[in-house]
């Protein structure tokens, strides 16, 4: 790895999310996917950075249990709101 | 009189803040599901997210007469909810670093040091109950000052700028924290899975 290519590496890195967001301007995107193609562990970081976000997006989202419901609605006054179960 | 437009959840303001209890149910029904959700990844523990939400809601409830709509209304409750769940979590780790103090990650946080690909592994490895334990684990390894913007960010789905109302920061340091959360998360997400398919395919 040539010492020039290590310096764009770090340039780079600080832009990763911005460019994975869809936020960064054409020209870095361009840089990014130029060095991409010839860096593989730049390809790495990114793919697995890019990963990292999707799996924790994508992640089960729990619900509220339905007795933590019922003590919320009571410390509220609200018992008598209460929705019925939903099936 | 200003006309209070109502919010993008379709909560009715003007009944909210003249103590209105059906219009505060449909605030409860609409927002008890995420704001519990904000409070569990971010104090790691169902009993204490059950805390955070009656007292984010309890608060929300008393003080909704006061609500000056500047902001959305949703994102006043994250607020309330964000700054009880961090009251929380400085009460069970009294050490843990405050949201005002700067950053205590050395200089070369920055630098990835996991490059395996683990990218194409099969999904039920990637989604396996203990990746996913692996994964809560690991947003409780974040500094405060990162969780909050990575939870309300990636998992909450705010946007940059609601986020930095929530927070009272400004778009570019939201980013930056949500940049530097992630490369963290990846770092453990990396080593886990590095380790997980070197055990597996030995």
């Amino acid at each position: 790895m040539t010492e020039h290519r290590h310096e764009s590496c770090h340039r780079l890195l600080g832009h990763l999310s911005e460019y994975l967001d869809g936020e960064a301007a054409e020209a870095l995107c361009a840089e990014i996917e130029r060095h991409m193609a010839e860096c593989e562990n730049c390809r790495v970081v990114i793919d697995t950075l890019a990963m990292t976000v999707k799996l924790y997006r994508e992640q089960e989202r729990p619900s509220l249990p339905r007795d933590a419901r019922q003590r919320l609605y009571a410390a509220l006054d609200l018992t008598e709101y209460l929705p019925p179960d939903s099936p | 009189m200003t006309h209070s437009a109502p919010t993008d959840a379709g909560i009715d303001l003007d009944a909210l803040r003249a103590g209105d209890r059906v219009a505060f149910v449909r605030l409860v029904e609409t927002y008890a599901d995420p704001l519990y959700n904000l409070a569990l990844k971010l104090t790691g523990h169902p009993q204490d997210a059950e805390d955070v939400l009656q007292e984010t809601l309890v608060s929300a409830y008393r003080s909704i007469g006061g609500f000056q709509g500047r902001s959305q209304i949703g994102t006043w409750l994250y607020r309330i909810a964000t700054n009880v769940a961090l009251m929380h979590q400085r009460r069970r780790q009294p050490d843990s670093v405050s949201i005002d103090e700067p950053l205590a990650l050395g200089d070369g946080e920055m630098v990835p040091r996991q490059l395996f690909d683990w990218c194409c592994l099969p999904e039920p490895d990637l989604m396996s109950a203990e990746a996913r334990q692996m994964m809560e684990q690991a947003i409780q390894a974040l500094p405060e000052t990162l969780k909050t913007v990575f939870v309300l960010r990636d998992i909450e789905g705010l946007s940059t700028e609601e986020t930095g109302e929530v927070l009272g920061l400004s778009e570019s340091a939201v980013k930056s924290r949500l940049h530097r959360a992630r490369l963290f998360l990846r770092e453990r997400l990396s080593e886990y899975f590095a380790e997980w398919a070197g055990g597996n395919h030995d």
